[in-house]
């Protein structure tokens, strides 16, 4: 039992890497990466609130929107799943709001060094995507826990190998034109093709 | 008259969302290995975010500060849920080439940092246009991208042969990295930088 | 009145979820009827498709009425009758596996396809003419490289030469994977036999191109290039599905049942 869950960690976190793999939440991706620290500040942010919000839409989707899911209200012919991404996206951006005020009130220290980067993450389409492909695959709860964390740590590895790697391009003799962003695209595909080294891996 | 001008023009090219803004990528980069997926994309948000801009901008001095997210995202995924359930209805398969990412429409930034960048301080018809401009700007780069693509990497265009492949009898021998997502960051890379080239005062010191 | 009062905050959230609510609520109640009507026509063209009577422009309904669909209960081999326990018309293999009513565990060391779990029945569909089968299809489905693939195979009406294979649904890497949707790959598969004389499993992608001056030449069809593992995928589920644990025992009893017609037949 235990291998099913770790292989499924290790496949969310390098084959199917959320940023490298399926380039998800790319936006923040390429233009929070200038710097290692900040890196690791968003990374962080972005595995918490994918591990909370994957199990909850998990849960959401399982138990109410899934075709037949209200059978238990009596209701065993409701089809809801149109309505999941006004569900999902209300789930994230309201976690982002209970996160950010719960770690005001009681972590200020962590809320300081996050605070910044969690607006962002509602509009970051890798914490969406990792709630679709949920449903997609129909995962359990214990699964979509698994999941949520392997795709949210796996995002938060590629963002900080890529601010690492522009961090060395400071030293590089750029065309002035291709500096910044244009090289950051070029970095990110060759990691990008890096990554898909992985691909066929079977665990 | 200007006003409109630049709502409607400037997002082409002086402050593309795509190479200038960093907006909207993902989907970019998903999307783009067949000329008709990244055609149907591109006009999905151009009307979403053209029409989120101007429900946004009708009801902006309305808004409380509080709420502001959560309204324009609801506004933003109900018109999502719209195209999402049309394209099922009328282009079943190309809905199902697309999969999940018609729904990461909601997150495509472009969407959201145009209701909150623009529309939440312009009227509503300008924030309509500038909603269209944006969504022009990104068709632009998918267009190229899948164009580029889909032309070297199956040697078609829409679906229509082009250059015969040699493996069917012609005598094209596709560039198969083409048809893999990671091409698409260096097209758009090499994009910036010709477009960067061309209007030098856009050059970023970074 | 206050923007930022509580009161207004209320209103404008209400106003926008009600808004939001009745555009959503119309257009997904009045597209359901469309978006049914698609999934069923979609089927029933992949089914088309791999029987070789789907060409552009055709009327999927009327073609379709050749095809009869048939439940069948896979442990057992045999044909189904009760219409209650599935529905032809509605049924979905996809949401069938996950259904842990409709189907059951593979056991592991049978598990070649590497599915996890199988239908306990499924619907397979005949096309016969002048009341000889001339055509049988039947759903597979395995894993590739990265995504399950789904798809049909056709049989000619010995039950062991192959018609037509096609997939309506992968995700394999365009390009490589990706070609098991080429045309001309597919028409590699026509005439290819699956059993060989012992009745065992014999058909399979090779690496490379099948050489065919050699005999065994009819139960091996050219490898992807550069998809060893899209290739060896199709390779299992073949394997897997007419093994012992998938089709065998209906192809069997369907063929002792079709030798029988055909003696009666022959004898008024």
């Amino acid at each position: 039992m235990f291998e099913v869950y770790l292989s499924l960690f290790l496949k969310s976190v390098f084959i199917e890497n959320m940023a490298l793999a399926f380039f998800l939440g790319m936006c923040t991706f390429l233009a929070v990466s200038k710097k290692v620290e900040t890196a690791i500040g968003l990374g962080i942010a972005v595995t918490i609130v994918q591990f909370i919000t994957v199990p909850v839409n998990n849960i959401l989707f399982q138990h109410v929107l899934k075709e037949g899911a209200l059978a238990w209200a009596g209701l065993p012919n409701v089809d809801l799943t149109f309505l999941g991404y006004i569900t999902y996206i209300g789930v994230i951006a309201a976690m982002v709001q209970i996160l950010e005020m719960t770690l005001d009130k009681f972590f200020p220290a962590l809320y300081h060094a996050l605070g910044i980067y969690l607006p962002l993450i509602t509009v970051n389409c890798a914490i969406l995507g990792g709630s679709l492909f949920m449903v997609e695959r129909d995962y359990t709860f214990a699964q979509s826990l698994v999941y949520g964390f392997g795709s949210g740590f796996g995002w938060a590895l590629a963002i900080i190998t890529l601010a690492g790697v522009r961090f060395k391009l400071k030293y590089s003799n750029i065309p002035v034109a291709l500096r910044g962003l244009g090289i950051t695209f070029i970095t990110a595909g060759l990691m990008a093709m890096a990554f898909m080294a992985f691909s066929g891996i079977q665990l | 008259m200007k006003e409109v001008k630049k709502a409607l023009f400037d997002p082409i090219f002086n402050n593309n969302p795509i190479a200038i803004q960093i907006l909207g990528i993902c989907s970019a980069l998903a999307v783009t290995s067949r000329m008709d997926t990244a055609l149907v994309m591109s006009v999905a948000v151009s009307l979403v975010t053209a029409f989120s801009s101007m429900f946004v901008s009708v009801i902006r001095n309305r808004i409380p500060s509080s709420i502001r997210i959560i309204v324009q995202m609801t506004i933003i995924a109900s018109l999502v849920i719209v195209v999402d359930q049309i394209l099922r209805a009328y282009y079943f398969d190309l809905s199902k080439k697309l999969s999940v990412f018609v729904g990461l429409i909601i997150t495509n930034c472009i969407v959201m940092g145009r209701a909150e960048g623009y529309a939440m301080n312009h009227p509503p018809h300008l924030s309509f246009l500038d909603g269209i401009g944006n969504g022009i700007g990104y068709s632009v780069i998918l267009m190229g991208v899948s164009f580029v693509r889909e032309l070297f990497g199956s040697g078609k265009i829409f679906g229509h042969v082009i250059f015969p492949l040699a493996k069917d009898g012609g005598w094209y021998v596709p560039n198969g990295l083409l048809l893999l997502p990671p091409s698409a960051f260096f097209l758009i890379g090499i994009f910036i930088w010709i477009l960067k080239t061309w209007k030098s005062h856009l050059i970023d010191e970074a | 009145m206050q923007v930022n009062s509580i009161k207004n905050t209320m209103i404008v959230t209400l106003a926008v979820s009600i808004v939001c609510s009745l555009m959503v609520s119309y257009a997904a109640v009045s597209l359901k009827p469309l978006q049914d009507k698609n999934k069923v026509l979609d089927k029933k063209e992949n089914v088309l498709r791999v029987a070789g009577l789907y060409h552009e422009g055709v009327d999927v309904e009327k073609e379709f009425k050749k095809v009869t669909p048939v439940v069948i209960d896979v442990d057992t081999g045999e044909i189904v009758t009760d219409k209650n326990i599935i529905d032809p018309e509605k049924f979905d293999p996809k949401a069938a596996v996950k259904d842990p009513k409709l189907s059951e565990p593979i056991p592991p060391e049978k598990d070649i396809a590497d599915i996890k779990r199988r239908s306990k029945y499924t619907v397979v569909y005949m096309i016969k003419q002048d009341g000889q089968l001339k055509t049988l299809i039947l759903p597979i489905h395995g894993l590739g490289l990265w995504s399950t693939l789904w798809g049909f195979i056709a049989l000619e009406g010995d039950l062991n030469t192959v018609k037509g294979l096609g997939y309506y649904e992968q995700a394999e890497t365009p390009g490589l994977g990706g070609e098991v949707d080429n045309p001309k790959w597919k028409a590699l598969w026509k005439g290819k036999q699956i059993y060989d004389e012992n009745g065992n499993v014999k058909l399979h992608v090779i690496k490379g191109t099948v050489d065919n001056s050699k005999p065994d030449a009819k139960y091996m069809v050219d490898g992807l290039s550069g998809a060893t593992m899209t290739s060896r995928g199709v390779s299992h589920m073949i394997a897997y599905w007419f093994g012992d644990h998938g089709y065998k025992k209906f192809l069997q009893k369907l063929k002792a049942s079709l030798q029988q017609e055909n003696q009666q037949g022959g004898a008024s």
